[in-house]
């Protein structure tokens, strides 16, 4: 919405890795709105609190998904209320690692246990940079950061590992300057019966500029973490799962699908030929004396 | 003369038929016309532990609890101990003699409920005992009560029979010891039955049955006393297709997952008390900022942290109005009756799909636990409001206008974001301060269209006043009786509609020398409200986690007059 709205004056800084997960974000839904052949207002996004939020106000395309930026750490919640009202709308999560992982933490197994189905797309880029740079779940032992000013105390969290202890359906890793792999991640967790997360390194040029960890420079001698997911593995498998969220560097691609479980709407759908339909008359009668 | 009135009061362990003596007997006496109502206490445990419920029984509309009892019923000698003090100078204790025994006193005596239970064949019957023994006192017909047994244990199944002829001999066992006793409290009037058709029904429910009469789409709530049995209730009854009920896991998520269901275009609810009302003065910041349809139960428990789970306070209204940072000031109604509550909730979705945001419904443990005959509401004649909806084409701007605008919808045309952070018509953030001016403007105006509220008003033209809000009605309309029949020149005003209050009210309220607000609580939150307001309001406070007493209102309005020199034409005393 920037291209049209003078008043809102928010911006990501040069470089960040936002701006490749929102070219990611747009196709995707405008991809889902063609092959599905519905209209545009039936994609929700629900943002939480932070730079990732921003991006229910950055998309850039003539018709818009509904938005709705919420309060930090709730944004999953919110989505279950939306999804559950109306089961048909695509609900969409963008949030950060900050959001998601720390103050929005105690809503992510939940989610995994009802498997509601609603895509999450988390923005990780280690550090809290809205607010100018201090530590996140995702930020490294050791770093200094303004709030760790002699280095950070807590181990830093795998969010893979969490996610698939989590029980959560699908779980995917990309990178921001990967748009391309991203969008096809993006669209099949959207695709898939249940709760989603498309996990992207999504990194803070100004706190904490990972890119060179992350893809590695061979002038700088740095050899580069993200490596593809080889197209052998079985994704299917939860114990290959395991190994390879456990494993050193940061797996490119689909890490886990399990598409056997039903959908939160789907169990609440089946509870309810279980519950007899009373009118309100008929319960109000129930209380004659 | 013949008794009136009859105040009943059982009391003992948790789990010994406390609460279904006294409602048995409510609703046996309640089918041949008497007005009941039923008050319980009972400790945060889940068996155990004293536990009283009072029943009383008029052939006038019940006001209160009742402040003396004519019986006690002690199951144990804890109880008999404890509430012995209560029974008034004419009453009669009838105690468990196989749990104590008590040397005559002139005022008891000793029954062995459960091996007269035991004889009938039916171990259960030991509330059927004590019932029987209770007709005798006040010489109500057998006949009654028999009914009543056959009644509620024709069930359909084998053995219906034989469960209903040992009640029978139980409640015969009762009148004879009874009889044997020597005791008698009189007999009580015959019923005047109302002339229209009467419900049995608890607060909590009234609330959940007005929320499904408005429409009530989405509840998401989680578990806190008192408001557990709204979420139990609606779990059985919320059903149908597109409806959704459940149990979430945090008062967080329950508030912001009926912020979502809101936006979606469902009529969405959640229910609490006090710790769980705190947690979600977030999202009900979000959900005023946003302009999100949806309504609060706040079942008020004692407070401040977990405070007093099971008793009735009435100190959540400032955090109601209140719950959140910035500028915000919540519409309340408070019902003060179990026939409000009912009410109520209806009243409160139809603010909220007008005026486009949250309504808290302010009620209590007192109200919660009550059971009540009240007038069968007319499912016919309720007035049901629905959400104004957007229907135009996509580059709306929900918020542009100064004043509430229909609302798009999901899955239809007219997409925009809905935002805590401070926004421009379409919703996109800004820092603009015009903006912040216009929006705040909007929030605030919209209350406008919510002072359609009714009040009572007796006496106005008295220079003071008494106005009592919430589950103190009753009482004190008792009170404000009694004085205004001892020729006390004092007016009296009631509403539910708390927040914002009725078109007029408060100009009246404000050319009187004085108002008298009677609340449970401290800080004597309303009256301070009124104060706000210009109105020379002071609160008459009561912080024993019970409901008040008439006769205690009788004493403190009456000392009250005196205190402000106000001369009455004849100050009445207790």
């Amino acid at each position: 919405m920037t291209s049209k709205n003078p008043e809102y004056d928010f911006k990501w800084c040069p470089g960040c890795g936002d701006f490749g997960v929102r070219r990611a974000l747009e196709a995707a839904i405008q991809r889902r709105v063609i092959e599905t052949e519905t209209p545009m207002e039936n994609n929700v996004v629900v943002a939480g609190i932070g730079c990732s939020g921003n991006m229910v106000h950055m998309l850039e395309s003539d018709e818009q998904p509904y938005g709705f930026h919420g309060i930090h750490g709730r944004s999953l919640p919110i989505a279950m209320g939306v999804k559950m009202a109306n089961p048909d709308l695509n609900v969409v999560v963008v949030s950060g690692d900050g959001d998601f992982l720390s103050i929005g933490f105690e809503h992510i197994g939940p989610q995994a246990a009802r498997n509601l189905n609603v895509t999450a797309v988390v923005m990780d880029n280690g550090v809290y940079g809205l607010t100018k740079g201090q530590s996140s779940p995702t930020t490294d032992l050791g770093m200094v950061t303004s709030s760790t000013p002699f280095g950070k105390i807590e181990d830093k969290m795998n969010p893979f590992q969490t996610y698939l202890t989590m029980g959560v359906s699908y779980i995917a890793s990309a990178i921001s300057s990967q748009v391309r792999p991203m969008t096809q991640m993006m669209a099949d967790a959207m695709d898939h019966p249940g709760f989603s997360i498309v996990h992207v390194q999504s990194p803070c040029t100004e706190y904490n500029n990972t890119y060179d960890v992350l893809k590695g420079n061979p002038r700088k001698g740095i050899p580069g973490l993200a490596f593809d997911i080889p197209d052998d593995y079985d994704e299917t498998d939860a114990e290959s799962a395991f190994d390879m969220a456990s494993g050193s560097g940061v797996p490119l691609g689909v890490i886990y699908k399990d598409t056997s479980r039903p959908t939160f709407d789907q169990r609440i759908e089946e509870i309810s030929q279980k519950a007899p339909a009373r009118s309100v008359s008929a319960l109000l009668d129930g209380f004659s004396i | 003369m013949k008794k009136t009135d009859f105040v009943v009061r059982f009391a003992g362990e948790g789990g010994q038929g406390v609460v279904t003596s006294a409602e048995g007997f409510a609703q046996a006496n309640a089918q041949v016309g008497y007005h009941v109502q039923t008050f319980s206490t009972f400790p945060s445990q889940i068996r155990g532990g004293p536990t009283w419920t009072q029943t009383r029984i008029s052939n006038q509309p019940v006001l209160s609890s009742g402040d003396e009892l004519d019986v006690l019923v002690a199951f144990n000698e804890y109880a008999y101990q404890a509430h012995r003090d209560e029974v008034s100078d004419t009453g009669v204790i009838v105690y468990n003699s196989e749990a104590f025994d008590l040397d005559p006193d002139g005022k008891s005596f000793g029954m062995r409920f459960d091996e007269l239970a035991r004889s009938t064949g039916n171990a259960r019957a030991a509330n059927m005992i004590v019932m029987g023994a209770l007709a005798y006192l006040v010489n109500i017909d057998q006949k009654i009560l028999e009914d009543f047994v056959t009644k509620r244990f024709t069930r359909g199944r084998p053995n219906d029979q034989q469960i209903i002829e040992s009640n029978h001999v139980a409640l015969g066992l009762g009148r004879a010891e009874a009889e044997k006793s020597g005791f008698s409290l009189g007999e009580l009037a015959d019923p005047i039955p109302p002339g229209i058709d009467q419900s049995l029904i608890n607060g909590n429910q009234a609330i959940g049955l007005g929320a499904l009469a408005a429409g009530l789409d989405v509840y998401v709530g989680y578990p806190i006393s008192p408001a557990t049995s709204l979420l139990v209730w609606l779990e059985n009854n919320l059903t149908g297709p597109g409806k959704f009920v459940y149990q979430a896991t945090s008062e967080i998520e329950s508030i912001t997952s009926i912020v979502g269901a809101g936006f979606a275009g469902k009529k969405a609810m959640t229910g609490t008390a006090g710790p769980g009302f705190s947690l979600m003065g977030e999202g009900l910041g979000l959900a005023w900022m946003a302009e999100i349809p949806l309504v609060v139960a706040d079942i008020q428990r004692g407070g401040p942290s977990t405070g007093l789970p099971t008793k009735t306070e009435q100190s959540d209204l400032l955090t109601a109005m209140y719950p959140g940072h910035g500028d915000i000031s919540l519409p309340i109604i408070a019902p003060g009756t179990v026939e409000e509550c009912f009410y109520a909730a209806i009243h409160a979705f139809n603010w909220a799909e007008r005026y486009q945001g949250p309504v808290v419904i302010l009620s209590e443990h007192m109200l919660s636990e009550r059971n009540q005959n009240i007038p069968k509401p007319d499912l016919g004649k309720l007035s049901v409001e629905e959400r104004k909806t957007y229907k135009g084409t996509n580059g709306y701007h929900r918020y542009e206008s100064w004043e509430v605008s229909p609302m798009p919808i999901p899955g239809s045309p007219g997409a925009y974001v809905a935002n805590g952070s401070e926004h421009d018509g379409m919703g996109d953030t800004t820092h603009r301060p015009e903006r912040h001016i216009q929006m705040t403007t909007r929030r605030f105006s919209k209350l406008d269209l919510l002072k359609d509220g009714s009040y009572e008003s007796e006496n106005t033209d008295a220079a003071v006043a008494v106005m009592p809000w919430g589950g103190s009605k009753g009482p004190t309309l008792g009170a404000w009786r009694q004085l205004a029949a001892n020729g006390a020149d004092i007016g009296w005003y009631y509403t539910m509609f708390l927040n914002p209050l009725p078109d007029g009210l408060v100009e009246e309220l404000r050319d009187k020398d004085l108002v008298l607000v009677p609340e449970l609580n401290f800080m004597g939150q309303f009256a301070s409200h009124l104060r706000s307001l210009g109105v020379n309001a002071q609160a008459i406070t009561q912080i024993t986690g019970l409901p008040f007493k008439e006769s205690f209102l009788l004493e403190a309005i009456s000392q009250k007059l005196q205190e402000a020199g106000i001369s009455q034409r004849e100050t009445a005393t207790a």
